[in-house]
């Protein structure tokens, strides 16, 4: 049975590699008793893959890995179990039985929701007219960059990636407020191409922008969120490929 | 949510983030307002090496069983964080609460290697605790110092108030009370080391008084206060099965060393190899029963989603169940993708057997510790593995598919001849010959490769070679100079690999390992010029220990080279470590003539640790 598990990551566990966060749910799961497929051979290994590495730094809803199993309990029972024996910044928030032709998490991925903010002590004297110029630089019929490739320089036009992108207020971190400290931020939504044909990191957009704008600001300027992956799905006779943006565990379904 | 000591812009700067933030799998979280007493653990050396160390875990889970006490861990900042810390002034903290070091009651640092001392310099500064024990105040913590380098803790004296000499599981939890008490009536400083100095165990370093002769060796060691004891005995846990072993253990986000479940088996040896100090100061042998051992295999494997498990100890195949505990471990946990992992175990039909079930022949290697290249030299050591008994259990395995070998040997060893190097080449040559006289052509999965290594041998305190000379550094590179050139005359040169240990390093380790209180300040000089995380190839310097020598008017050769009387007063020999110094005495004289003395189940040798009336000892004497 092939199960895709969403998660969260959080707080301190930003810090975290993506290959220590792949052991980690390794561990993860013996210590939860997932009845997990292992290869054959003298070291066995589960079989697991994720959908997407997050770089560390960043912070995420919306993360997903896709796991074969022997056998299963509900959706609700292996939710409670793994996340009894997890770490505070990690939280399993889906787990929901794959028809067996699905594609992995890695083949599937097409976009991905980015949420961005300041972070607390870099903020600009109007934040929400900094974003808004971002917007209008969004806006543009074309935002070409130069990508550094393994064989050399390329450029590249961001603008068909980017499928949208908006003003929103975002929830600063708990740990990012102090006694004066505000709940909310203004910040941007983008969502923007993922996955193995064409992969936009959000730092990408961000750069153009402070490229064009004549800005330098510190890398340390933004909180980074992922908020979810998303695949594409035939339904939508309107858009441009008769396909539409879900979830990707809206391939699955929840067992009872 | 915990609030970090450092920011996100120094956690994103500097390697391995995940060396400094906590929060992993089962490590404690408790409200430090609401105990007594906060003890920081610490292991003076970079994370990952910490983490992989079973005595600080087994000491973490044992502290924290009590609700008024919160252990916490500490670990040597690597050299990128040590520069920001300083920079900045952020001082050191604690990794499960983020708050500084100095607001703990104690300090607990364990004493692996010597190659560590700098490091221990490194934690006080960055904690700001005074470096020397005689600044501190009710402010400051007090220094505790524990660990097999704590059998010669003359070269820390200086830095530590107080030093726990033996195995931690016995008085520990007396020495906490002790110091509740002391908290609650608001006594002195020195109030508390004059009650510490009665527990059995501990050492108070300046509640002595050293006094030496014109040569610069020992006229006198002698308490200065009424509090202090004549001898130090150690500690150890006579019943094994008594003391409480780790439920939890911590399980790092980030690769460690020893990324798998550790199984203590048993401790102490009784093989008896002279050069050993684990070998003589754990005595007696004292084994876990298998119900303890099964008991806890499931609980750490549980506890913490292991995928492997691993048997500790110093000689497992004198374990007397052994074959039942793997039996067990290979029938419960493999399949169930869990790898055993099995290291010190003897080559043989058993061992070969076990292994052909839990690894994959075609990558892993054998192991040999022959430790020296003669038979007479093996003799002097009392390593009773022969040549015979190597190439038998070679031959078994590379009839059984294997066809790696790895050798250990140590050049520098008392009496040691050109014959006894070049031995060391003639024994892998003869173990390559093994191969292909065992091996039909057709049944080769390619060459045999032998590699063998040599370390250079450091005198021990509490070994019968404590009395023994060092080489000096050339003479360690000319010898290792000697087999490198054997092995180039042999016939199988080309399946023949030969490496060997830091000489600069080595030479070192021999001062701090033999070194008085008077080494404590070149230690001092050395780390105030940069010398930091010595064990680590790419940061030593020795240059900045050559320069120390010459400021604080210190000489090597005393430490190393020198030959010692019988009679010279050690700057340990205020410890009692069970072996009696006669026994030491004995074993030296034995070890000249080239006597063998028979290990601990063949015939007791009387080496006074049968008074703790346990272990091997009392085996069969019900």
């Amino acid at each position: 049975m092939k199960i895709r598990i969403k998660f969260s990551k959080q707080g301190e566990m930003k810090f975290i590699g993506h290959l220590d966060i792949m052991r980690y749910f390794q561990k993860a799961m013996r210590r939860a008793d997932v009845d997990i497929r292992y290869s054959e051979g003298f070291s066995p290994h589960q079989i697991m893959s994720f959908a997407s590495p997050l770089s560390v730094g960043l912070t995420s809803n919306g993360e997903y890995m896709d796991i074969e199993v022997h056998s299963t309990e509900s959706s609700e029972e292996m939710i409670r179990r793994i996340n009894e024996v997890s770490v505070e910044g990690i939280r399993v928030l889906s787990y929901r039985l794959l028809p067996e032709k699905a594609l992995n998490g890695m083949a599937a991925v097409a976009a991905a929701d980015y949420t961005i903010q300041f972070r607390p002590g870099y903020e600009p004297e109007d934040e929400t007219a900094w974003f808004q110029g971002l917007l209008d630089f969004l806006s543009r019929p074309s935002i070409p960059v130069i990508k550094k490739t393994k064989k050399g320089e390329k450029e590249m036009d961001l603008k068909p990636l980017i499928y949208e992108s908006r003003l929103l207020s975002c929830p600063v971190p708990e740990e990012k407020q102090d006694a004066a400290g505000r709940s909310l931020a203004p910040g941007i939504l983008l969502r923007i191409s993922a996955g193995s044909s064409a992969n936009v990191k959000p730092e990408m957009i961000l750069d153009a922008y402070c490229k064009e704008a004549g800005e330098t600001l510190s890398e340390f300027a933004f909180l980074i969120q992922r908020e979810e992956l998303y695949t594409r799905q035939p339904g939508d006779a309107q858009s441009a490929d008769g396909n539409i943006l879900v979830p990707l565990d809206a391939v699955g379904e929840d067992l009872l | 949510m915990r609030k970090l000591a450092l920011s996100d812009e120094i956690l994103l700067s500097v390697q391995q983030p995940a060396r400094y933030i906590g929060g992993e799998i089962n490590s404690v979280v408790k409200d430090p307002s609401r105990v007594d007493i906060r003890f920081a653990m610490c292991f003076p050396d970079v994370y990952e090496i910490g983490m992989s160390h079973l005595g600080m875990q087994i000491l973490y889970d044992m502290f924290n069983r009590r609700d008024d006490i919160y252990c916490e861990r500490v670990f040597s900042p690597w050299l990128d964080l040590d520069k920001l810390m300083r920079e900045q002034d952020i001082p050191l903290f604690a990794l499960e609460s983020q708050e500084p070091v100095r607001n703990f009651d104690f300090l607990g640092i364990t004493l692996q290697y010597e190659m560590c001392y700098t490091n221990i310099l490194q934690i006080l500064e960055l904690s700001k605790i005074p470096l020397h024990s005689w600044d501190r105040t009710l402010a400051d913590p007090f220094v505790i110092g524990g660990g097999p380098c704590a059998y010669n803790p003359e070269p820390l004296a200086d830095f530590f108030d107080l030093f726990y000499i033996g195995e931690g599981e016995t008085v520990y939890y007396h020495l906490m009370d002790i110091y509740k008490e002391w908290k609650r009536q608001g006594k002195s400083r020195k109030e508390f080391l004059e009650a510490a100095a009665e527990v059995p165990g501990i050492y108070v370093p300046s509640f002595y008084d050293v006094a030496y002769k014109e040569d610069g060796t020992i006229l006198s060691f002698t308490p200065n206060n009424p509090h202090a004891k004549e001898k130090i005995v150690k500690e150890l846990v006579v019943n094994p099965d008594d003391a409480t072993y780790i439920e939890k253990p911590l399980v790092p986000f980030m690769k460690v060393t020893q990324d798998r479940v550790v199984l203590e088996i048993q401790r102490g040896c009784i093989r008896g190899c002279r050069f050993c100090q684990a070998g003589n100061v754990y005595r007696p042998l004292r084994e876990h029963s298998l119900d303890y051992l099964k008991d806890y295999a499931y609980k750490m494997l549980k506890s913490t989603g292991h995928e492997e498990i691993s048997l500790s100890s110093l000689s497992s195949s004198d374990y007397t169940e052994l074959e039942g505990l793997v039996t067990f471990l290979i029938d419960e946990f493999h399949g169930k993708g869990v790898n055993i992992s099995l290291p010190s175990l003897r080559i043989d039909a058993f061992s070969l057997d076990v292994m052909s079930k839990v690894q994959d022949v075609k990558k892993s290697s054998l192991t040999f510790a022959p430790e020296a290249g003669s038979q007479r030299l093996r003799d002097v050591i009392n390593k009773g593995l022969t040549e015979e008994a190597i190439l038998s259990g070679a031959a078994e395995a590379f009839r059984g598919g294997w066809n790696r070998v790895k050798l250990y040997f140590m050049l520098g060893l008392p009496t040691e001849t050109v014959e006894d190097m070049e031995g060391i080449a003639l024994l892998s040559e003869k173990v390559a010959e093994t191969y292909y006289d065992e091996v039909p052509k057709e049944k080769r999965q390619g060459k045999v490769q032998v590699t063998a290594s040599s370390s250079f041998f450091v005198p021990k305190p509490f070994t019968p070679f404590q009395w023994a000379r060092m080489c000096t550094k050339e003479e360690f590179l000319e010898k290792a100079n000697i087999v490198r050139g054997k092995f180039r005359e042999m016939l199988n040169y080309k399946s023949l690999r030969y490496n060997w240990h830091e000489a600069d390093l080595t030479v070192l380790e021999g001062v701090f390992a033999r070194g008085d209180r008077k080494t404590g300040a070149l230690l001092e000089e050395a780390y105030k010029n940069g010398a930091l995380y010595d064990s680590w190839s790419e940061c030593f310097h020795n240059d900045i220990w050559m320069k120390a020598f010459e400021t604080c008017g210190l000489s090597i050769d005393f430490y190393t080279t020198r030959e010692r009387d019988m009679d010279e007063i050690f700057p340990w020999d205020f410890i009692d470590a069970g072996v009696s110094k006669e026994f030491l005495k004995r074993e030296w004289k034995n070890a000249l003539n080239e006597t063998v003395t028979p290990n601990c189940r063949q015939r007791c040798s009387g080496c006074g640790a049968m008074r703790w009336k346990g272990g091997v000892c009392y085996e069969n004497k019900n």
